[in-house]
């Protein structure tokens, strides 16, 4: 048993985990094209999870702030993307792979600034007066996110809003007969990009540094000369744009979107957020990609159990290591 | 007119008054040294200096300005740099990482980083390495060269011999005689030993309160008033 466990480190720990579920999925779906289809799948929408949850971790690493309110982000970014899209909708319809992605590259950069302009606000105005008091955040985040599912409802309407998407990335790509969805592919590669210039900025400069050693200990960082709570805000900004980014792939990917966009996708943030550890962006990345593959296998072997399952990971997680899988250093 | 002064610094915690009625005046150059036993409010006091609690009433003066509501932030670039008692090492950085993070530029002065590397040879073997990996006395080592790795003011330092080896206690000592050529120190500390070589002045704190200010030599003479202010006993 201790030798099983030395050699668990030494291939990489709980990197291994996403391997492992797919390894024990592969054996218990049989089908190999569904597995391959399904692993594609798991990896894109963890990506997705991992763009809405990464902020959330590192909002509450750095300034021990719940914000409840963080996947009304989600929304916007996906609502605003779906606008845009439809604005554009003869562009995506055209022939030109250009201007189809040229109004793709405006929905989502229209989703990040409407996320980092709401998370400016968010920040200033609702969760700056109640630092360091747990309660009153959560109380008052949660109900900003009531109002804004109001908002989305006032101008967007209770019913179902249809996402177009470019041409170019509807369809699938056939592979013998394995069948991989475009777009799932672009969602997996973007989110990557996203994760790599995150690691970059936290690890190669000088505000990285100090966003890592804030989430350690945030009054040393002060007793060193710098305005952390500053900082913060430009974190609980970038934390909510990456939101509105991932609601606005999110959005492409489901073509069908409601207000309750937003509440749905909280809990799955949340679950994430703890089972990677709170304050590390490679433990959210792991979380994430855990989440999303395991959502969709057991989703394909025993579809009753996919809301559950989550929730038994976490437990899981959580009696095997408390503090989640790689949480920052504390 | 001295560096530093506290006057009827009062502070509590939550509702509990730690400090009743602290005053001291630190003057500049060499290390004053604040001895008092467990739970006397030594710790309270640096973290009132340093704004981190917030004495109420009372006062912190620097030179000649008032720095008791100041942000921790801006009194550090004041040129105060702060050791607390559990050193606030980041585990999670290297140990260049946590230096250039004491840094107010992000680069290093060639000469003190020499100085550093001379004071603390260890620190420059464990270069790259994360400081959660360090032992005990290397990440004070690491605490105390952030505080020296730019030109300061004052330098609080809370019981930094705690739990160290005496070779490494030694080697801390000689460090702070060095410093305190250039720079003044403020003290904490048990280790009356320790304390004892280094201060030129020194004040006891007993249950909130300055209980005695004097000069160390006087004190180290008298040891029925060792006795009565740092005694477990008393
Ligand atoms: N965070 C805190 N919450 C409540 N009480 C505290 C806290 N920190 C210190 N105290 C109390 O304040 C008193 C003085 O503490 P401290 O300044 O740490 O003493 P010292 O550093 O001299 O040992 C002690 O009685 C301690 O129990
Ligand atoms: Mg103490």
């Amino acid at each position: 048993m201790k030798n099983l466990g030395a050699m668990f480190e030494r291939f990489g720990g709980v990197n291994l985990l996403p391997v492992l579920v797919a390894i024990v999925a592969f054996v218990l779906i049989g089908a190999p094209s569904s597995w391959v289809t399904l692993t594609i799948a798991g990896l894109a929408m963890g990506m997705m999870i991992f763009l809405m949850a990464s902020g959330l971790s590192l909002i509450f690493g750095l300034m021990d702030v719940l914000n409840f309110g963080h996947s009304a982000f989600v929304s916007f970014g996906a609502f605003v993307a779906a606008s845009v899209l439809a604005f554009f909708g003869a562009w995506l319809g055209g022939d030109s792979v250009f201007l189809s992605g040229l109004a793709l590259f405006l929905a989502i950069a229209a989703a990040i600034v409407v996320g980092l302009l709401g998370g400016w606000f968010f920040e200033r105005v609702i969760v700056k007066p109640v630092y360091k008091d747990h309660l009153r955040q959560i109380l008052i985040t949660m109900g900003a996110l009531i109002v804004a599912e109001q908002i989305i409802l006032a101008i967007w309407g209770g019913t179902p809003t249809s996402v177009p998407r470019p041409a170019f990335l509807e369809g699938a790509w056939i592979v013998g007969d394995v069948s991989v969805e475009v777009y799932r592919v672009f969602a997996f590669a973007l989110g990557l990009a996203v994760y790599a210039a995150l690691a970059l900025i936290l690890n190669r400069t000088r505000i990285g540094l100090l966003i890592r050693a804030g989430v350690e200990n945030r009054e040393m960082v002060e007793a060193l000369g710098f305005r952390v709570d500053r900082l913060f805000v430009a974190v609980f900004m970038v934390g909510s744009a990456l939101a509105a980014m991932g609601g606005a792939m999110w959005a492409g990917y489901q073509t069908l979107i409601s207000p309750a966009l937003g509440a749905e996708m909280m809990i799955v943030v949340f679950i994430v957020v703890i089972i990677g550890g709170l304050g590390s962006i490679e433990g959210t990345l792991l979380g994430a990609l855990l989440v999303g593959l395991l959502g969709n296998y057991v989703g394909f072997l025993a579809p009753k159990m996919a809301l559950a399952s989550n929730m038994i990971l976490m437990m899981a997680i959580l009696m095997w290591r408390p503090s989640g899988l790689r949480p920052a250093i504390k | 007119m001295s560096l530093l002064s506290l006057s009827a610094m009062k502070t509590s915690i939550g509702q509990y008054a730690v400090l009743h009625d602290v005053t001291l005046e630190v003057p500049e150059g060499g290390v004053f040294v604040l001895l008092g036993r467990n739970g006397a409010g030594k710790t309270t006091t640096l973290r009132s200096i340093m704004g981190l609690w917030r004495p109420s009433p009372g006062s912190v003066r620097f030179r000649d300005r008032d720095i008791t509501t100041m942000h921790t932030a801006d009194i550090a670039r004041l040129g105060f740099a702060y050791v607390p008692e559990n050193m606030g090492v980041f585990g999670g950085l290297t140990v260049e990482e946590n230096l250039i993070l004491a840094t107010s530029k992000g680069k290093f002065d060639p000469v003190r980083l020499k100085r550093v590397y001379a004071l603390f040879p260890a620190l420059e073997k464990f270069w790259t390495k994360q400081a959660w990996a360090l032992s005990g006395g290397q990440k004070q080592m690491l605490a105390v060269a952030r505080s020296i790795i730019e030109p300061r003011e004052l330098i609080l330092i809370d019981e930094p011999t705690k739990g160290l080896a005496p070779s490494i206690i030694d080697a801390m000592a000689d460090a702070f005689r060095e410093i305190a050529a250039t720079t003044t120190i403020l003290l904490v500390e048990q280790n009356f030993e320790f304390a004892k070589a280094l201060g030129r002045d020194m004040a006891v704190i007993d249950d909130g309160r300055i209980a005695h200010r004097g000069s160390m030599a006087d004190f180290v003479a008298d040891k029925q008033l060792q006795d009565r202010l740092l005694s477990l006993s008393a």
